[in-house]
């Protein structure tokens, strides 16, 4: 009867909410540290999961939505736009790699890709504190170094977990389209101004 | 990989007969990528064989899973029996769906290996392809090489999807009922798919020789150009340097194009109507993709900074005045431009 019950506790079933949800949380959280501090681990690609991904994308999304509604000048970006180019772009490049012939899951890829947005969302963050302040050439200068760190450093985690996937002659070709997609994104992050 | 092999394993337990047509279903896409690659000199066809006797390797694998899942279901449903028809029924009913599912998940799959020789390339293949794209070759009285490949189209697509994106953006570009977004991959994308079907369907009317895949090959390597000549032209805003670059680098990604179609097509009127077509929409995309989305801040930078409007007088009352007008002329050319590229486009 009693290894019964210490079966029936070993399984989630039986646990509080707040538990499942700290054990899910602290999952995420141990992989924003992996790409923040990318060196060779399995850990993002082993259990994949899309909530930090989707965590990320609708932070990113809201800090890029214009405060303004005004219909004449609709031309920023819009939380539809920043959705749609994230999840568009990393099926795109999922897609690619495996028609290169990469050995790694569709959603292993999409889970890395999106994780890997989180220095873009850091920058997006540390830029919209600098134009709180006076605008000018610095305050552009600043955003513009910091966005072009933080677009490196997306490259360099997202290749260390990708690479190793991809037939060795082949890593060119399959790092160009992550590098214009974290591209697009970044230069969306520098262009922005609130209204 | 659990994602992958949740669908498989439907399919593999699944009978033999569904199986064995989905197999056919295979097996006739393959050898119809083999019939096009035929007319194709540099293509893998080491590839395709490799894939063909995995597939028949994993066939047999099937077979034999196959066989064994029946036994286990023919015991399952005689014990089930004994509680009537309708659980059989139900149970069938429900196997069906499931396997059609399976099946349909595993052939999406299948497709990904169907399109994977087409990505069989190096980074040097690229590269070269990429420079040669740019160079018009001289000898027409041989077909020239083109090789049926499809990254490095596709990647130059997207990359005109981001240019565009990036042109629309800086020049303030308003489009009504729809997105930014939405209007660049559907540019983009409506060009290669349709210039490319629309000069096939030509080639086909001109005896040329030359298949689809290596016409959006083609076209997709003429995209370079394009890609330059955008890139540079909406960051610096000079209206000779468009022109120049315009000729210079567009006119010989789309001479090289036309020096590949004229090698391919035999007798003088079906090359000039081939390759006339050709360059007239090559060139005129490249205007109308720089005019569309650059015009606008031109004409505001025009009237803002224009040198025969002296600064006391514009200041209190031109602005708004003027900046509603120009934003109409600019409008009504983006229009004008637009439309003429769609009838060019459609005919």
């Amino acid at each position: 009867m009693r290894s019964h019950i210490r079966e029936f506790d070993s399984s989630t079933l039986n646990e509080s909410v707040q538990n499942t949800i700290m054990r899910d949380l602290k999952a995420v959280g141990k992989k924003f540290m992996h790409v923040l501090y990318p060196r060779k681990s399995n850990t993002l690609l082993r259990d994949w999961d899309l909530w930090g991904p989707l965590i990320l994308c609708v932070t990113l999304a809201l800090m890029l939505q214009r405060s303004s509604i005004d219909s004449e000048k609709d031309g920023g970006p819009q939380f539809a736009e920043v959705f749609v180019i994230v999840w568009f772009g990393a099926v795109t490049i999922t897609l690619n790699s495996k028609l290169l012939g990469g050995n790694i899951s569709f959603f292993q890829s999409l889970c890395v890709l999106g994780y890997c947005i989180l220095p873009l969302t850091v920058a997006m963050l540390v830029c919209r504190l600098v134009l709180l302040a006076e605008p000018g050439p610095i305050n552009f200068m600043v955003r513009l170094f910091v966005v072009i760190v933080m677009f490196a450093w997306s490259i360099v985690a997202s290749t260390a977990f990708l690479a190793d996937s991809q037939p060795p002659n082949r890593k060119a070709l399959a790092i160009y389209p992550v590098f214009l997609f974290y591209f697009v994104i970044s230069w969306m992050i520098l262009t922005f101004t609130p209204q | 990989m659990a994602t992958t092999a949740a669908p498989a394993g439907g399919a593999r337990s699944g009978a033999g007969p569904e199986w064995g047509g989905f197999e056919e279903n295979i097996q006739g896409g393959g050898s119809a990528v083999i019939d096009m690659e035929n007319m194709d000199d540099t293509s893998g066809s080491s590839f395709e064989d490799m894939g063909e006797l995995h597939q028949r390797l994993r066939e047999e694998e099937v077979d034999a899973d196959a066989a064994a899942a029946e036994e286990e279901d023919g015991d399952f449903l005689g014990m089930k029996g004994f509680k009537g028809q309708l659980s059989r029924q139900v149970a069938d009913q429900m196997w069906q769906a499931g396997k059609r599912q399976a099946s349909r998940a595993f052939s999406l799959y299948a497709n990904i290996d169907i399109l994977r020789p087409y990505f069989d390339v190096e980074p040097a293949q690229v590269r070269s392809r990429l420079l040669e794209s740019m160079i018009p070759i001289k000898m027409v009285n041989f077909p020239q090489k083109i090789a049926g490949e499809l990254y490095g189209p596709l990647m130059l697509v997207f990359t005109l999807v981001a240019i565009l994106l990036h042109g629309m953006k800086t020049s303030d570009t308003i489009i009504r009922e729809g997105t930014l977004m939405g209007t660049a991959i559907g540019t983009c994308f409506g060009y290669w798919l349709g210039v490319s079907s629309f000069i096939y369907f030509l080639a086909y009317l001109c005896n040329a020789q030359i298949t689809m895949l290596q016409m959006l090959a083609l076209l997709g390597y003429g995209l370079f150009g394009h890609c330059i000549v955008l890139f540079i032209t909406y960051n610096i805003h000079l209206h000779a340097l468009f022109y120049l670059f315009w000729l210079l680098v567009g006119g010989l990604s789309t001479l090289r194009m036309v020096a590949v179609l004229v090698s391919r097509t035999v007798g003088p009127t079906q090359r000039l109507l081939l390759c006339g077509t050709l360059a007239a929409l090559h060139m005129l995309f490249l205007l109308y993709l720089h005019f569309a989305y650059h015009k606008v801040v031109e004409g505001i930078l025009d009237t803002l900074e224009g040198p025969d409007i002296p600064p006391m007088q514009r200041v209190p009352r031109d602005i708004p005045a003027a900046l509603p007008a120009a934003r109409l002329s600019a409008a009504v050319l983006n229009a004008t431009a637009k439309a003429v590229a769609v009838t060019l486009q459609s005919h």
